[in-house]
């Protein structure tokens, strides 16, 4: 097809218009990867833009000394290992019973489930409640409470449905049971949606804290590394992390800040550009019907 | 096809219940642990609703609570006479509304920008880059928010100032802030929800944008004619999920990048429950803000929906 001129000069325009929305999508962290990798002179002195000038790791060698910001990562890791396990065992066995037209009772069990999607109790029923189960305050309560997303219901659902029943049929003629059917059938072929809710789940975890501010009050050993964040972040003078001399240098606070707010982005940046082509068919999915 | 399969089902359908049960008694057993999690942990909760009406007092098992004055809605004549609510229904409005207006339509416009970029790898890239911030928790982008956007130190405001603007209190003044919460949803959500666009332009039949290249339409004529209208259905499904939402707030948002300068703006219904709730342990009267929250969210849903059935669209049910 010939390109007429005006749309060559629309491609570059188009083009030009996304270069600047991947820069202003970029320029935050780079500003802030760049300061935490720099020394506190030129930080002082505004030199520091988006290339780090100085370049020194001491910022991330002391948050790595410090021991209560080592430990909330790592249990913040471990716990979202074990959320996004048991959220994606939940989800499987909340959503494929829900495929088999002849299951009695289905269109209540939709329902059930459907509904707690428009109406939610709210934040205190729902604080009074885990605090009569006696689950304020332990490290269940950071687990069980969200495990299971209705929306992700939905998606892990409608990608069953996708499956063609005839498989499923030609199982159960040979004699395979639902859960024969589910491991051999349907999970072999739903990996792109399950890495896509397990993505999102472990998201999730990582991610919140408010749960832990609503219901974690005595116990700091349980504060998952966001909130730990929240609050180095907050308190401009006091840092708890980097009992160093030097620990009362403005910039040498600011280094330190910027290396926690890195340390808990990072992660995440790892992971989720591999999920790409994963997520796009599962967000897809969940428009479908939401 | 469709007899076929309909003609393979039906004798499970004739199956007695002790034969069902053999065949078929396993998917209870998967669906036991989920239903039981959505009774104890969505439905149990609703229990405590019944607080709105009690006595504050939770040392007592809840029946016994005895119920509030006024006939039970004491709380909910309180609430309305307190101003820090009153407060908080304006700020969460105000910034839904901003939201609704500002907001909705950005992740439309990125995707017809995207949709029109021919270059693969190039699209690739950006669309990987778009994504980013969707990733990113609300405390941290309040941390870069808090660095980037710092009166004097600021990149923003160094910028500005080698242009000769004064630096802008962009977290410290409640009017700037209002618009740099705005601002901050659109940078990290509108790059996420083009997916659901960009899913829906690939739905569009090839033959509409031929018998537009025919016509002699350019890029904007076929964007117009084309492309939004296709978009139509999904716009509008959205539009209704997002006015349901007009008065139910976000935590983690406004409480990660507010501050003590701006709560006149920041305080919203959500911050409100907490701080009165969890906090200030008025247990009754943050019930009864949350079921007024919750009732008003299920009444606009459903408003919504209808009146977009009104007009002709499918509506989300």
């Amino acid at each position: 097809m010939i390109k007429s001129r005006a749309s060559k000069i629309g491609d570059i325009v188009i083009i030009a218009v996304c270069c600047v929305l991947i820069f202003i999508c970029l320029v935050p962290m780079l500003n802030v990867l760049a300061r935490s990798l720099s020394s506190t002179e030129y930080l002082i002195r505004n030199e520091v833009l988006l290339w780090p000038k100085g370049f020194n790791l001491d910022a991330y060698t002391t948050v790595l000394k410090d021991a209560k910001y080592t430990h909330s990562l790592g249990f913040t890791a471990v716990l979202t290992v074990v959320c996004t396990l048991l959220s994606m065992a939940m989800t499987i066995m909340c959503a494929f019973p829900l495929i088999y037209d002849n299951l009695r009772g289905r269109a209540f069990f939709n329902g059930f489930i459907l509904l707690t999607m428009y109406f939610s109790a709210g934040t205190i029923p729902h604080y009074l409640l885990l605090k009569n189960l006696k689950m304020l305050d332990t490290v269940w309560v950071l687990i069980v409470p969200n495990c299971l997303s209705v929306f992700n219901v939905i998606i892990m659902r409608s990608f069953f449905y996708g499956i063609p029943d005839s498989l499923r049929e030609a199982a159960e003629i040979d004699g395979a049971g639902p859960i024969r059917t589910l491991i051999q059938i349907y999970l072999p072929l739903s990996t792109s949606v399950m890495a896509t809710l397990a993505l999102f789940y472990a998201v999730g975890r990582w991610n919140g804290f408010s749960d832990a501010l609503l219901y974690i009050k005595n116990r700091q050993d349980l504060y998952p590394i966001q909130l730990l964040l929240y609050n180095i972040l907050q308190n401009t003078n006091s840092i708890e992390i980097g009992t160093q001399e030097g620990f009362f240098d403005p910039g040498v606070g600011e280094t330190l800040k910027m290396a926690t707010v890195m340390f808990a982005t990072v992660p995440i940046l790892l992971i989720y550009p591999w999920l790409q082509r994963y997520f796009v068919t599962g967000v897809t999915i969940g428009a479908v019907k939401g | 096809m469709k007899n076929t399969q309909a003609a393979l089902r039906r004798p499970h359908k004739k199956l007695s219940w002790r034969n069902y049960m053999k065949r078929y008694g396993t998917l209870y057993l998967l669906l036991l642990l989920p239903i039981i999690f959505f009774i104890i942990f969505r439905y149990l909760p609703m229990a405590y609703i019944t607080m709105a009406f009690k006595q504050n007092n939770i040392i007592k098992p809840l029946f016994e609570v005895p119920w509030a004055k006024k006939h039970g809605m004491e709380w909910f004549i309180k609430a309305f006479k307190n101003r820090d609510f009153l407060f908080a229904i304006k700020n969460t409005v105000t910034l839904n509304l901003l939201d609704l207006v500002i907001g909705f339509p950005a992740p439309i416009m990125l995707a017809l920008l995207l949709n029109e970029l021919n270059h693969r790898s190039f699209k690739r890239i950006t669309q990987t880059v778009i994504y980013l911030p969707h990733f990113l928790s609300w405390i941290i982008i309040s941390g870069l928010a808090l660095r980037l956007l710092a009166p004097t130190d600021g990149l923003i405001n160094i910028l500005l100032g080698k242009v000769g603007i004064a630096p802008i209190p962009f977290l410290n003044k409640p009017n700037w802030w209002t618009g740099t919460y705005v601002a901050l949803g659109i940078w990290k959500e509108a790059g996420w929800n083009t997916i659901i666009y960009l899913a829906a332009i690939t739905g569009i039949s090839p033959e509409l944008y031929e018998a537009a290249a025919v016509d002699g339409a350019n890029r904007l004529q076929r964007i117009w004619h084309v492309t939004l209208p296709g978009l139509r259905p999904t716009i509008i499904t959205l539009l209704i999920m997002n006015l349901g939402r007009i008065l139910g707030s976000e935590f983690d948002r406004p409480y990660a990048l507010s501050n003590k300068l701006v709560t006149s703006a920041s305080n919203v219904i959500s911050i409100f429950v907490y701080q009165n709730g969890i906090k200030g342990s008025q247990f009754s009267l943050t019930t009864a803000v949350g079921l007024f929250q919750s009732v008003i969210g299920v009444f606009f849903l459903l408003s919504a929906n209808s009146l977009a059935k009104k007009f002709g669209e499918r509506g989300v049910w």
